[in-house]
């Protein structure tokens, strides 16, 4: 039997199956090894930020930036939340955090209604100037924001939302508004016409299609303006210090104003607490709707 | 009256016209076929007629009414698409009742339509499976029960079988020309497949661009084209061409090409002139019978057998111009051989050279 087995492997001798790849080729040495130093490059700071805030003010006083905690302490990250003083309130980024929250939540849900109707509409409703439409909105995302924060504190001044929340949340909603309706639109552009045609036929009207046809076949694209809005209305510094007051300040302005007030000792364990907690929601999302997102900018980009 | 008819239709994007001053009437129960190749209006035709597209001119009556300013939906029409655009995220059931609950049809009247379309479409065991999980076959069947299902006047196909295989394709093509025997609904089907013409059309309209060339019942646009363009349109293999000039001589005309010589006594003439010409004769109506008792018989060269299964196809020449003849394979010559052809150009075409219409 073994001979017979023995002989006919001889008989079929030769390459067969996938081809052997060793561990340690010169092409896996490079990439893993670029991928290992970008890596390091990227996590080192983060790394010195966890430890450091998770240190007392003696410990890093002896300047091993890198050395992990002897004895870890949590008040850092209890004084940056509760405790820290921005001028003249000395109750920590809490009241940041929910400023932000409360100015995140609605200028998301708002910008994205907004923006996937735009979208739609100019997809698939081809009204007369649709295209101008489009062309003036694709403008509108060059132009720097700069040149409009003056007119805008007019404007919200005139109509009496400076400083409140609600103005900031307009402003965010208009300056999500082109970047976004490019997004749905050139979505909704590269879903089948025949489905679009086919609700028509059916008598669907404009609002039947979008909510029951095209919304249903949209979650990436959804997931994807979300990411970007929460992210990017979270991360936003430049609108919160001009169209809040301090009362009202986002938690970046705040973490700013932590981080580079001048009186007293500087505490970087505090510091570096407080812009970790700041970090920590555009964090979640990315970690939470990573995959969709990716699927969805795929989605979004092939056609357009 | 008319179920459908179109009066004057012009369609343009900017400067290109896709649709010119067309006239078309569909008499009720008629099963249409617009034929063409891609780009000839066709589909734009049918979007027109379905009010998915604005016309630039012209208007649409359905059953005598004028609804050219009228939604897809007020217009008494379903439509069947070549994608068949199914709602990807409703069930099949969800699918056929979307335009019925738009129209706000009450629940238990869908119930009743849904369950006969699903029994005379046969797809009773997919009601609740969603179509992701379908065969193509069986996602065109649900897209033919969505406009079946409500019970409309005129059915639009925007080139169903197209995106099937072949043998699907024949079977569904049956299946459709069996729905329209049973429903006797007016039907307009565009394709680009003249054997779904030939075979489902009550009357065909060959299109080329934005302009019917042609409408006739399918055996007369085959044996009696109007031009040249739909001699070569219609049928497969093409129909031969042979170049050369008609001459009054002795007691009649005859064409001649060369040293060809064909006498056209029994050609059924529009108007006998003579002058340059094309002679068009179909691949099957080429006789390789040792010409007894044609009109015309010519010895030629067999140069290519094409064995097709049932029929051979055999490449010749005839006067220095190329000629398909189609025989039952089992009489087949071989290549090299010599045969002899006939012909009676009683079922020829005779083509202006300059116009391309028939003589």
């Amino acid at each position: 039997m073994a001979d017979i087995a023995l002989h006919q492997t001889e008989a079929i001798a030769g390459p067969r199956g996938p081809k052997p790849r060793a561990a340690f080729s010169r092409r896996n040495i490079f990439i893993y090894g670029t991928l290992i130093v970008v890596s390091v490059y990227y996590l080192l700071p983060l790394y010195v930020m966890v430890v450091t805030s998770l240190k007392g003010m003696p410990e890093i006083r002896l300047g091993n930036v890198f050395s992990p905690p002897v004895e870890i302490t949590f008040e850092p990250w209890v004084k940056a939340w509760a405790q820290a003083c921005t001028g003249l309130n000395c109750d920590g980024l809490s009241r940041g955090f929910w400023n932000s929250v409360r100015i995140t939540i609605p200028s998301v849900i708002l910008s994205i209604a907004i923006a996937s109707v735009n979208g739609y509409a100019l997809a698939n409703w081809r009204f007369k100037g649709a295209d101008v439409f489009f062309t003036i909105l694709i403008v509108g995302a060059f132009i720097p924001y700069q040149v409009m924060i003056y007119p805008i504190v007019i404007i919200l001044r005139e109509i009496g939302l400076y400083g409140s929340l609600a103005g900031l949340v307009i402003v965010h909603t208009i300056f999500g508004m082109p970047i976004l309706t490019l997004l749905f639109r050139n979505y909704f552009a590269a879903l089948p016409e025949e489905l679009f045609k086919a609700a028509r036929v059916d008598g669907a009207g404009f609002w039947a299609i979008y909510l029951r046809i095209m919304l249903p076949m949209s979650l990436p694209i959804f997931v994807v303006a979300m990411i970007l809005q929460v992210t990017g209305i979270w991360n936003d510094f430049l609108f919160g210090v001009v169209y809040t007051r301090p009362d009202t300040y986002p938690m970046t302005v705040q973490l700013n104003n932590i981080v580079n007030s001048v009186q007293g000792v500087k505490e970087y364990n505090v510091n570096m607490a407080a812009t970790l907690i700041t970090g920590l929601v555009p964090l979640v999302i990315y970690f939470v709707s990573g995959k969709l997102f990716v699927r969805g900018i795929a989605a979004g980009a092939v056609k357009g | 009256m008319p179920s459908v008819t179109v009066r004057d239709l012009s369609l343009n994007y900017g400067a290109v016209s896709v649709l010119k001053n067309l006239n078309l009437d569909i008499e009720e129960g008629e099963f249409l076929v617009l034929l063409g190749p891609s780009g000839c209006g066709k589909s734009t035709l049918l979007n027109c007629i379905a009010g998915l597209l604005d016309a630039s001119d012209g208007q649409i009556f359905i059953k005598g009414r004028n609804v050219t300013w009228e939604e897809p939906k007020d217009r008494g029409i379903g439509m069947v698409f070549q994608s068949y655009a199914l709602y990807p995220q409703m069930s099949v059931r969800r699918n056929l009742s979307f335009g019925l609950k738009n129209a706000g049809v009450p629940k238990a009247e869908i119930e009743r339509r849904i369950e006969r379309t699903a029994e005379i479409l046969q797809i009773q065991s997919l009601l609740d499976r969603k179509p992701s999980q379908l065969s193509g076959g069986q996602r065109q069947r649900v897209a033919i029960g969505r406009a079946l299902v409500r019970d409309v006047d005129v059915f639009l196909f925007d080139e169903p079988l197209s995106n099937l295989d072949a043998k699907l394709r024949a079977e569904l093509r049956v299946e459709i020309k069996r729905l329209h025997q049973k429903l006797a609904n007016t039907m307009i089907y565009v394709t680009h497949d003249q054997i779904e013409a030939m075979t489902l059309a009550d009357r065909i309209a060959v299109m080329r661009s934005g302009m019917i060339q042609q409408l006739d019942r399918p055996q007369e646009i085959y044996r009696r084209p109007v031009n040249r363009y739909v001699a070569d349109f219609i049928g497969s293999p093409g129909m031969n061409f042979l170049d050369g000039e008609i001459v009054a001589r002795d007691e009649g005309y005859h064409f001649t090409a060369g040293d060809i010589d064909i006498p056209l006594q029994r050609y059924g003439f529009e108007s006998a002139r003579p002058g340059p010409a094309a002679f068009g004769i179909r691949p099957e109506h080429i006789s390789i019978d040792s010409g007894e008792g044609w009109p015309f018989t010519a010895k030629v060269a067999v140069e290519i057998v094409d064995p097709m299964g049932s029929d051979t196809l055999i490449w010749t020449t005839l006067g220095k111009q190329p000629l398909t003849i189609r025989v039952p394979s089992d009489r087949a010559p071989n290549a090299g051989d010599s045969i002899t052809i006939g012909f009676d150009p009683m079922n020829a075409s005779l083509f202006d050279a300059a116009s391309g219409d028939r003589i």
